[in-house]
């Protein structure tokens, strides 16, 4: 069964990320890299990318005449995916369990970050009928 | 033979020979990780030279020979290796090849490789991989589509099992008597995660995958062949077939469901129907009635019935009263109550259901909820079943299931909607 564990913060979140310093931002990415392989090695990683800030996001709607008409400023309290990881577990336990990991990763200071991570099953497979 | 056709058929034997293969080489040098993956690497050669040169005289022993030099070549560099290590004198006695016991032609290992990939210390998803790629002979890279993971996460999915394997110290034998049993339920039970994998799919919105299904019954029928005589590896190849058979008419042209109610039974593969229905009566005929074959019973009277309506459900419900007794499947509770329901009303139906609710196992589950909303419809509560289609609408993770379930939600809405509009009609007209 396949699940994304997403990472969202508010435009607030980004821009506290962005003044974190630089022996901070090398121990989160240190961590992110040797999360990532583990995944990977233990078999379980499908996907993992980390996103663009919420200043290059933009909201798309077609108008009328079919054309896109963008949309970029947004309230501070909109939630942003930072980024997401989708991954191939036996049960939500095993889900929620590395999600908790990611959760952890080291903040300023080197201590946990504690960020929330929204865990949904992708769309899969059909209950067994006989 | 036109290129195709010879890649086709090479491929084909290839995958029939890689357990024969692997069980030689195995046999031979005694380290299954590493003869694993030297067959591998045999069988991707064999595919590019035969349809390039033509069939080898014996394909089998040219396999087991290209096989045996990639073995050999990493046995002599992990033997450098360790005595780089200068630890090379107590393993070198281990790590020689026993010759002798190289190509003898009857003899077929791939019972035991059988039971050495459906270990019961893996996890399901690494007993497949492994049972995939070492029995069915796939690629990993053919695994990894399947199941919609990249190849690197598959290759140390395999990887991780094979070294649980040889962590467990298993010797390359068949289980002993007292194992066997067991041993041989996780195997089979190995196959059909497989079959339903390829049947239900797993991933996103394509309903059924056919390669996956179509490895599981080849791998079944590899079983039922090497043990003729047990009832209930007859009996999963029976199921396998039997459910395969409605492939066609299970879903329509942009890949939603069609239930068992509304399909059109001539799309029904009879051919599949036929040889299911001959396995399993003989299967039953031996006495030693399990799970797979009561399971394959109820398909097959599903499968016999004329028309949905014609359907025997007293049958079907003697068989799921028999299936209670084998299964702990909480899913067999549920089906039970659809049975009930069909023999003895929706009322019976929906008190067995109400029973199920506090079963921690169903708990929060769709199909729970899907039954509820089905039973709740036939006994004319219409507003109650809208409420349990749409809760497990919200539940399933499956697309087309979850589309399905939205249908019949809107389906309802609609007639209440009308009805109400209908009931306020005939109210004016009688006031006015």
């Amino acid at each position: 069964m396949k699940y994304i564990l997403m990472m969202t913060g508010t435009k607030a979140d980004f821009d506290w990320y962005a003044r974190w310093t630089k022996q901070d931002l090398e121990a989160q990415a240190a961590f992110m890299h040797a999360f990532n392989k583990e995944l990977k090695d233990s078999g379980v990683l499908v996907s993992a990318e980390g996103l663009g800030f919420p200043d290059q996001a933009r909201i798309v709607r077609a108008g009328s005449d079919g054309q896109p008409i963008t949309d970029g400023v947004f309230p501070e309290s909109k939630e942003f995916l930072a980024g997401y990881w989708i991954i191939d577990v036996e049960s939500p336990e095993r889900a929620y369990q590395i999600a908790a990991r990611a959760s952890a990763a080291p903040g300023p200071g080197g201590k946990a970050s504690n960020m929330p991570i929204e865990v949904r099953p992708v769309m899969s497979g059909a209950p067994k009928q006989p | 033979m036109s290129r195709e056709l010879l890649d086709a058929s090479s491929d084909h034997l290839l995958r029939e020979l890689a357990p024969q293969v692997l069980g030689a080489v195995v046999r031979r040098f005694h380290d299954f990780a590493a003869a694993e993956d030297a067959v591998q690497e045999a069988l991707l050669a064999a595919a590019m030279q035969w349809p390039r040169d033509g069939l080898p005289d014996s394909p089998r022993g040219w396999l087991i020979q290209v096989a045996a030099r990639r073995m050999t070549d990493y046995l002599r560099s992990e033997e450098a290796r360790r005595r780089r290590e200068t630890e090379a004198a107590a393993e070198a006695a281990h790590l020689a090849p026993d010759a002798g016991v190289v190509t003898e032609p009857g003899h077929d290992d791939t019972l035991t490789l059988f039971f050495m990939c459906c270990h019961p210390s893996l996890t399901p998803s690494s007993a497949i991989a492994l049972t995939l790629r070492a029995v069915g002979g796939l690629t990993t890279a053919e695994i990894a589509h399947a199941f919609l993971v990249p190849e690197a996460t598959m290759s140390q999915r395999i990887s991780r099992a094979k070294a649980s394997i040889k962590a467990s110290s298993l010797p390359f034998q068949l289980p002993t008597a007292q194992e066997r049993a067991q041993r041989l339920r996780t195997v089979l039970h190995v196959l059909y995660l497989i079959f339903n994998e390829g049947y239900t799919s797993s991933a996103g919105a394509q309903l059924q995958r056919l390669e996956l299904s179509g490895e599981a019954i080849r791998l079944a029928r590899s079983v039922h062949a090497l043990l003729p005589d047990d009832a209930e590896a007859a009996g999963l190849l029976a199921l396998m077939l039997l459910t395969d058979a409605r492939r066609a008419a299970r879903s329509g042209p942009d890949e939603e469901l069609i239930p068992l109610t509304k399909q059109d039974r001539t799309r029904w593969d009879r051919a599949e129907i036929s040889e299911g229905i001959a396995l399993l009566t003989a299967a039953l005929a031996k006495g030693s009635i399990g799970p797979y074959q009561l399971q394959a019973a109820i398909a097959a009277v599903h499968d016999e019935a004329p028309s949905a309506e014609q359907t025997d459900w007293p049958q079907i419900l003697a068989l799921y009263d028999l299936l209670k007794r084998t299964s702990e499947n909480p899913m067999v509770l549920l089906n039970h109550a659809i049975a009930e329901a069909m023999v003895h009303g929706p009322v019976k139906g929906l008190e067995l259901v109400a029973e199920l609710d506090s079963d921690p196992r169903l708990a929060g589950h769709h199909r729970l909820d899907a039954v509820r909303a089905h039973l709740l419809e036939m006994a004319g509560d219409r507003a109650a079943a809208l409420t349990h289609y749409r809760l497990a609408a919200g539940r399933t993770t499956s697309v087309p299931e979850r589309n399905y379930l939205i249908a019949q939600a809107a389906r309802l809405s609609g007639d209440t909607a009308n009805k109400v509009q209908a009931t306020r009609g005939a109210d004016l007209t009688e006031h006015s």
